[in-house]
């Protein structure tokens, strides 16, 4: 019991702590905005193991957080190579031609708005629809490596970007069109100097909802048929051996590696669109 | 039909395209029938055998049509093979996700507003968790629920559902109670108006169009995390099921004809919650 007494002792400190934190000036600071979450997640951490111990919940139902990072450190080989297959082989190629075919899509079609009318609200429906359910068609058709992966992959972030990307290729203003115009700018130096500019706040919009499903996309066609690694392949055949430790080292990782490529995303949309007023603090 | 007609030429390019690629892609086992045989076949001969296969590649357009039809209408609600059934299953776990979302999404946001400790150490993690693959957790919580005694998918489908629901409610809410201005929050002090009186007269009508805009991508999310529910362990029933063994057992007109269900499912559901915003929008008084 002292176990469960003690992390709710620690939770209740952590937090009068972040309570605390949260009503001084120092929160609005940089540390200070890093470090109240990560003082939360910290407490996630402490209940968790000290529930999980003190009630003796067996580590079928739930591994404490210990027990995950051990296997993580363990096991540090295999969760690599689940890595390469799973992010390098299969969601970044994906993630690069799915955006890539997106926005010159988009750039293609900027010409006819008749085309633009027809595919917009057809973009807009086909990227609310459940694509993970063609993983199983594109794995029959790919194969079981990674080539079947991308291909999922390339479906599943074609129809936010490209729907992102039209949007943002109409953001630019009447205005500063008129201007470019009595400058006598062509239509590709309008398009390379004022409009694709413009629209990347809107694409990087459409990267980021990308970026996870991206993730999503790989490890689902990994359920339907992959070689015996990928992070997908890892977890259905251990969640089966009931091995929830290494199921949860998965997860770990694979927070890690979505996380990772949102913030590398967020890093070059910092980069890129310097002068869009969200960026600036 | 300004609007109708763009849409309905995409629409036939992608038929024609389609139609194109189930020839092409039909034919290799055609000609690997014929080598076979030891016959030649032409072209003439090969399209027509491209259409109607039973394993195909790619099945066309027609073919889809008519197993989608069969598995609607052809089949008693009641039975195994009616998509009509697996839909529902699929309907049921999306509403409860969806409202499991939107309860947790709506107090979230809530306490967000409201204390300030709560948006700095919650909204962070909240981000944080929709860069998870929410698939990586699906098969997990699946087994743990089965561990615990709980009896059934609804529940574990449902968790999976809300995981990916509750996000954009949880934005447009913190969004929507945010967007009284100071001068009404003035006013209202003024009156000498408590903290729950300012939230349920000023900060909760404000939020409601923001919070009905986000119910659209709220229950799509909320269906594709019911399907990948279904997904992964064994599952008998409902639409991601059906993908599974239609997967599991090389009949690809099942997972066709399944996709396509759950899309014209998704299609209803987005203009079932467009339905109820216009008339919520419209007793509020919104223009629209």
């Amino acid at each position: 019991m002292s176990w469960v007494a003690g992390s709710v002792v620690f939770w209740l400190l952590a937090w009068a702590l972040n309570a605390r934190l949260a009503s001084t000036g120092w929160s609005r600071s940089r540390v200070g905005r890093l470090v109240v979450p990560a003082v939360f997640g910290l407490t996630i951490l402490v209940l968790w193991e000290g529930v999980v111990r003190g009630l003796g919940v067996s580590p079928v139902i739930l591994p404490p957080p210990s027990m995950i990072a051990g296997k993580i450190a363990g096991s540090l080989d295999v969760l690599w190579a689940d890595v390469v297959q799973t992010v390098f082989k299969g969601a970044l190629p994906g993630f690069l031609i799915g955006c890539g075919a997106a926005v010159a899509t988009a750039i293609a079609i900027d010409r006819s708005p008749f085309l633009q009318r027809g595919l917009l609200p057809i973009g807009n429906f086909v990227a609310a629809l459940p694509i993970v359910g063609l993983a199983p068609i594109l794995v029959m058709w790919f194969g079981f490596d990674w080539q079947s992966k991308a291909a999922v992959v390339v479906v599943m972030v074609f129809f936010p970007v490209l729907v992102n990307m039209v949007a943002g290729l109409q953001a630019s203003e009447r205005m500063q069109a008129d201007l470019m115009a009595t400058w006598g700018a062509s239509y590709w130096q309008t398009l390379l100097k004022l409009r694709l500019p413009a629209a990347m706040p809107f694409l990087f919009n459409g990267l980021k909802i990308a970026s996870t499903l991206a993730l999503i996309g790989a490890i689902v066609a990994e359920f339907f048929g992959s070689p015996i690694y990928g992070m997908g392949f890892r977890i259905s055949t251990e969640v089966g051996r009931l091995g929830l430790d290494m199921v949860w080292a998965t997860i770990a990782v694979a927070a890690l590696a979505g996380s990772a490529l949102y913030g590398l995303i967020t890093l070059i949309e910092r980069w890129v669109t310097f002068w869009h007023p969200s960026q600036r603090i | 039909m300004n609007r109708a007609l763009p849409i309905l030429t995409v629409l036939a390019g992608i038929i024609v395209v389609w139609y194109a690629a189930s020839v092409w892609m039909n034919s290799t086992w055609v000609f690997d029938q014929a080598e076979r045989a030891g016959t030649t076949v032409t072209w003439a001969e090969v399209i027509p055998q491209t259409m109607a296969q039973d394993r195909p590649l790619l099945p066309p357009p027609h073919q889809v049509a008519s197993v989608l039809w069969d598995g609607i209408a052809g089949q008693a609600i009641t039975s195994k093979r009616s998509l009509v059934y697996h839909a529902f299953v699929t309907f049921k776990g999306t509403l409860m996700g969806f409202a499991l979302g939107i309860v947790v999404g709506v107090g979230l946001a809530m306490a967000i507003v409201r204390f300030r400790v709560m948006d700095m150490s919650v909204m962070p993690w909240a981000i944080i968790s929709q860069t998870i693959p929410i698939v990586a957790l699906a098969p997990m919580i699946l087994v743990v629920a089965n561990q615990l005694g709980v009896q059934g998918r609804d529940v574990p489908k449902a968790i999976i559902a809300a995981y990916l629901s509750f996000f954009p409610v949880l934005v447009s809410m913190i969004k929507g109670l945010r967007s009284p201005d100071q001068m009404q929050l003035d006013l209202l002090r003024t009156y000498g108006a408590s903290e729950a009186a300012m939230f349920v007269k000023l900060r909760l009508p404000a939020s409601m169009p923001y919070f009905f805009a986000s119910l659209k991508v709220a229950i799509a999310a909320s269906l594709i995390g019911t399907i990948v529910g279904e997904l992964p362990t064994g599952a008998i029933e409902g639409l991601g099921a059906r993908m599974l063994i239609g997967s599991q057992f090389g009949e690809p007109l099942i997972m066709w004809a399944a996709l396509f269900a759950a899309a014209i499912l998704a299609g209803l559901l987005i203009v079932a919650v467009g339905v109820v915003e216009r008339f919520a929008r419209a007793r509020m008084g919104v223009p629209s």
